[in-house]
């Protein structure tokens, strides 16, 4: 399927190249390309094999024993647990969200659409601290959770918090503009045939937004467990206790231990290739349903 | 099963999509609602499945009132005008989804379904494409499915929505007849919109005329096309030509001419609009005569049986066009040229006061008619 | 007369999207507001002016700026190599652009800090011509080019793809170089893509702490960004400073996002189509 749709992409790009009123001269091309790739491998490239180079530079065993400390250990599972929360958590409000934006007509949806977004402009550290204002010990609730013995701020609920800040738009952002483009008509159709409103959403909504649902979910998955300022802001760097792995990685760093922070970062390097290779994936296919949709209006008109 | 709407309002901000609509359409029969886009066709259509809530009004099914049924208890089937085929579905799935989604009780067996869904893809002629998924059907082909899918749920009542406007002429024409003889078949109360006149004239049992948002007239398709109610009508249906003039006892003064009518229900000293048929005008090469209104030959286009005359006068400060069908014969007989001044006598004039309110939009129909309208085609 | 929505579940979703909107991001983010509120306009403005603080400024907004704009340059051309000229690998090197999105903050600071320090592989190199990058605002410059990059290809990317070929045609038939077509009837059509890009990358650098600390240095007056400032204050306990600081940099990010907003509005009426 995929290779179908690169065969197209090549196509397009052969068409001008073959047509010689939108083609450059060859040295134009040719300086195009040397600049571009070369931003690409020192920008890119290098940072990446850096990571990796680092890590291995004391050879196999410290890497791992990097990697096998309980410090570490506890970094990983933490990390997991709190994209495991996070997540799923702003999956539904994604869902939710663009539900009510896309297949309904409301006053102040333009605004809302807006407000959803606004996490994405605000720093992390500040997400961090909105959180240390309400429930940190000079905070809102600070008094109330000291009597009652709860802590947020330095511990797990406050990490929580503030990755579910940091990646709240990441799958509302990507349904949105998908959910509006495919309106309301399948929907409607499974209506008038007699489907409720969750077969509905389960048969028809659901099916054709699968891909741009994966994709959003991706995105925040990498950014949950790859999050430093705003974690950073309200974990206290409690070792083994509040430590995600990006926070530990900064840790080993500041200690100077070089290649035992390069060896965790290389995790978190191998984590955002993966999440490329998904992305990418992804993006194929949805292309793919893209052109076959299109195909659809061509012969519709 | 009949359905009838009545006193539907509906507005969209300030534009009113339906103002006061009352409408009986009556059991078994296929209705074409017909109006030009923006008339409020789309939206009766939808405000009768449910798919739109009126501002104002009720719809009975069975002379039942449906206005607050929601749209899965109406029973009715509906094809949308882009088919909004669920495309992750193949088309067996699509035509199967109004089945497999009764609740338990009611959800026939699988066998059951298949036997169905088959029964319906032979139905529309495409059992050999249970397989495929939209993406790789041809318009027609969706077409049909969208109305397979439709049936599948047994609806009392069958909702089409420009069934055939996103299909090319040839297509067009053969899924008319093919919807005719389904509609003959299965007897059906069913009603579509559509903005072309001949496809609304050839196909239904009844047509209704709409425009903004009222209903201008219902009947049979001769019955409107030879006795229009009103100038709206008038222009939608077919060519026509204008004569924009002054009752005068059994004349009608356009101009410095006079035009004799055959009956007259106005005063003298009416404004006046006199509607003419391209067929029903002559044209008389005699110059002395005084008879009928000096025009001008632009183009003679000879085509088929008949011959199609294009002409200009002059009315005042503006020009008018005018647009005369001869037998070809006659029109050889005349030998036309165009330059050639003659006289246009029409054999009869449909009379409308000018100042009632529709009158005052018709003069903008005519021309596009003329060209792409129902004239060629008869 | 109640109207009902034909499909169902509006009150739930709407309900639920505001209600998770308010508890997450809009209440907790008023704290900051009404936290500097119990400060005076004066100690309110003492805090925000004082000589460290404003020169935190300087470097955040400056040197985002700056490397906003070397994105919007460098971002159009990786943009238009993307999609105008096959080359082996293509299909890597565009699903990499988006690696500063995915990768880390913290990661790549201290990847670009281990590459451009005095013993790193370009370091060393750089040094040898009397650049020193790491730990000085030049290595802030580089973090923060870093992390804008993916802003402006995959703003500009789709439309570019989108470009119908004709007009090019056309301009050529015209008698246009290409060059002149380039500048008259390619840029018109991507600049609204290109502004968004460059309003992105610029919103995201002002705020980035993670990929800079590392390679920032810190130092005070010379290479310390505002959110840093915001942590040390934090560490601090000085929460109304950070906050008066937070304060500062929260109207002028949601003064942006407004801006960008308001930009893809403009673009998509006027194009039909959203350049984001």
């Amino acid at each position: 399927m995929s290779a179908n749709v690169a065969a197209r992409w090549t196509t397009q790009t052969r068409r001008f190249e073959k047509n010689a009123a939108t083609r450059e001269p060859a040295w134009v091309k040719a300086a195009l390309m040397t600049v571009a790739l070369l931003f690409f491998g020192l920008f890119l490239l290098l940072p990446l094999a850096t990571v990796f180079a680092e890590a291995l530079r004391k050879g196999w065993q410290v890497y791992f024993a990097a990697l096998a400390e309980p410090d570490a250990r506890s970094a990983m599972v933490l990390t997991l647990l709190v994209a495991a929360i996070a997540v799923p958590l702003n999956l539904i409000f994604g869902l939710a969200a663009a539900w009510a934006i896309a297949k309904f007509d409301f006053r102040g949806k333009q605004l809302l659409t807006t407000l959803i977004d606004l996490p994405f402009s605000v720093s992390p550290v500040i997400a961090g601290l909105i959180y240390v204002l309400i429930f940190g010990a000079q905070g809102w609730f600070g008094p109330w959770l000291i009597e009652n013995d709860i802590k947020m701020i330095f511990a797990v609920p406050g990490l929580v918090l503030a990755t579910v800040f940091v990646t709240f738009p990441f799958v509302a952002r990507e349904l949105i503009p998908l959910m509006q483009a495919q309106g309301r008509e399948e929907e409607e159709a499974a209506i008038v045939l007699g489907a409720s409103g969750w077969k509905t959403f389960w048969y028809v909504t659901l099916p054709n937004i699968k891909w741009g649902l994966i994709y959003g979910v991706v995105l925040c998955n990498a950014r949950a467990m790859g999050e430093f300022g705003a974690v950073s802001v309200v974990s206290g760097h409690i070792r083994g206790r509040t430590n995600t792995l990006p926070l530990h990685v900064e840790i080993l760093y500041n200690e100077y231990q070089f290649a035992a922070a390069f060896a965790v970062a290389s995790l978190l390097a191998l984590l955002a290739l993966l999440t490329l290779i998904i992305k990418s994936f992804v993006e194929w296919q949805g292309r793919q349903s893209m052109h076959t949709s299109q195909n659809i209006s061509e012969v519709i008109q | 099963m009949s359905i009838r709407v009545q006193n539907i309002v509906k507005r969209f901000g300030a534009f009113v999509a339906l103002d006061n609509v009352t409408l009986d359409f009556p059991s078994g029969e296929l209705v074409g609602l017909l109006g030009p886009s923006g008339c409020g066709k789309t939206t009766l259509l939808r405000i009768i499945a449910g798919l739109e809530a009126p501002d104002s009004g009720q719809v009975f099914l069975d002379n039942h009132d449906a206005s607050t049924a929601d749209a899965r208890e109406r029973q009715v089937g509906f094809v949308f005008q882009h088919y909004a085929l669920f495309r992750h579905m193949t088309v067996f799935d699509n035509v199967a989804f109004g089945l497999r989604v009764k609740p338990r009780r009611q959800r026939p067996g699988a066998d059951e379904i298949r036997r169905r869904v088959q029964e319906l893809l032979s139905l529309v002629q495409l059992d050999c494409l249970a397989d495929r998924y939209p993406a790789q059907l041809s318009g027609g082909q969706r077409q049909r499915i969208a109305l397979a899918r439709a049936l599948a749920v047994e609806p009392r009542v069958l909702l089409l929505d420009e069934p055939f406007g996103a299909l090319d002429a040839k297509v067009r024409k053969e899924l008319r007849r093919w919807l005719r003889q389904l509609h003959n078949a299965l007897h059906i109360t069913s009603i579509f919109v559509t903005h072309d006149q001949e496809e609304a004239l050839e196909v239904s049992d009844r047509v209704v005329l709409m425009n903004r948002g009222r209903v201008e007239q219902m009947g049979a398709p001769d019955q409107v096309y030879e006795h229009p109610a009103t100038p709206f009508v008038y222009g939608f249906l077919g060519a026509v030509n204008l004569f924009h003039g002054r009752i005068n006892g059994y004349q009608l003064q356009v101009g410095e001419e006079n035009l004799p009518l055959a009956e007259n229900g106005f005063q003298s000293g009416t404004e006046a609009l006199g509607f003419v048929r391209p067929h029903e005008l002559d044209i008389d090469t005699d110059l002395a005569s005084r008879a009928g209104i000096e025009a001008r030959v632009e183009r003679v286009l000879a085509l088929g049986a008949m011959a199609r005359i294009e002409l200009t006068g002059a009315m005042g400060e503006t020009t008018c066009h005018y647009e005369v069908e001869l037998p070809r014969e006659r029109a050889a007989v005349l030998k036309l040229s165009a330059g050639q001044i003659v006289r246009l006598k029409p054999a009869r004039i449909r009379l409308f006061a000018s100042d009632s309110q529709s009158a005052e939009q018709v003069p903008y129909l005519p021309v596009e008619h003329m060209v792409g309208g129902y004239g060629e085609n008869i | 007369m109640k109207s009902p929505r034909v499909l169902p579940g509006f009150p739930l979703a709407l309900g639920y999207t505001l209600v998770y909107l308010a508890l997450i991001v809009l209440i907790p983010l008023s704290a900051v507001f009404l936290k500097s509120a119990t400060l005076s306009g004066e100690q309110f403005w003492t805090i925000i002016s004082a000589p460290r603080v404003v020169s935190s400024y300087r470097i955040s907004f400056g040197i985002s700026l700056l490397a906003a704009a070397i994105n919007t340059v460098f971002g159009l051309i990786f943009a238009w190599v993307l999609v105008r000229y096959r080359f082996p690998g293509r299909r890597i090197v565009d699903a990499l652009v988006d690696l500063p999105f995915a990768l880390p903050t913290a990661v790549a600071g201290i990847a670009l800090t281990a590459l451009y320090a005095g013993n790193g592989w370009l370091g060393q190199w750089l040094q040898l011509l009397g650049i020193k990058v790491a730990f000085t605002p030049l290595g802030i410059l580089v973090a923060l080019t870093f992390i804008g990059l993916p802003f402006v290809v995959r703003t500009v990317q789709p439309v570019l793809e989108d470009l119908d070929i004709e007009l090019e045609e056309a301009a050529a038939s015209l008698g246009a170089d290409r060059w002149q077509t380039f500048l008259q009837v390619i840029l018109p059509v991507l600049s609204p893509a290109l502004l968004t890009g460059f309003a992105l990358a610029f919103a995201r650098a002002v705020g980035e702490y993670g990929s800079v600390i590392f390679i920032a240095g810190n130092v005070p007056l010379v290479s310390e960004i505002t959110p840093l400032l915001i942590i040390t204050k934090l560490e601090q306990y000085d929460y109304v400073g950070a906050t008066a600081i937070a304060v500062v940099m929260l109207v002028f990010s949601f003064t942006l996002l407004f801006l960008i907003n308001g930009l893809q509005i403009w673009t998509h009426r006027r194009h039909g189509r959203i350049t984001g």
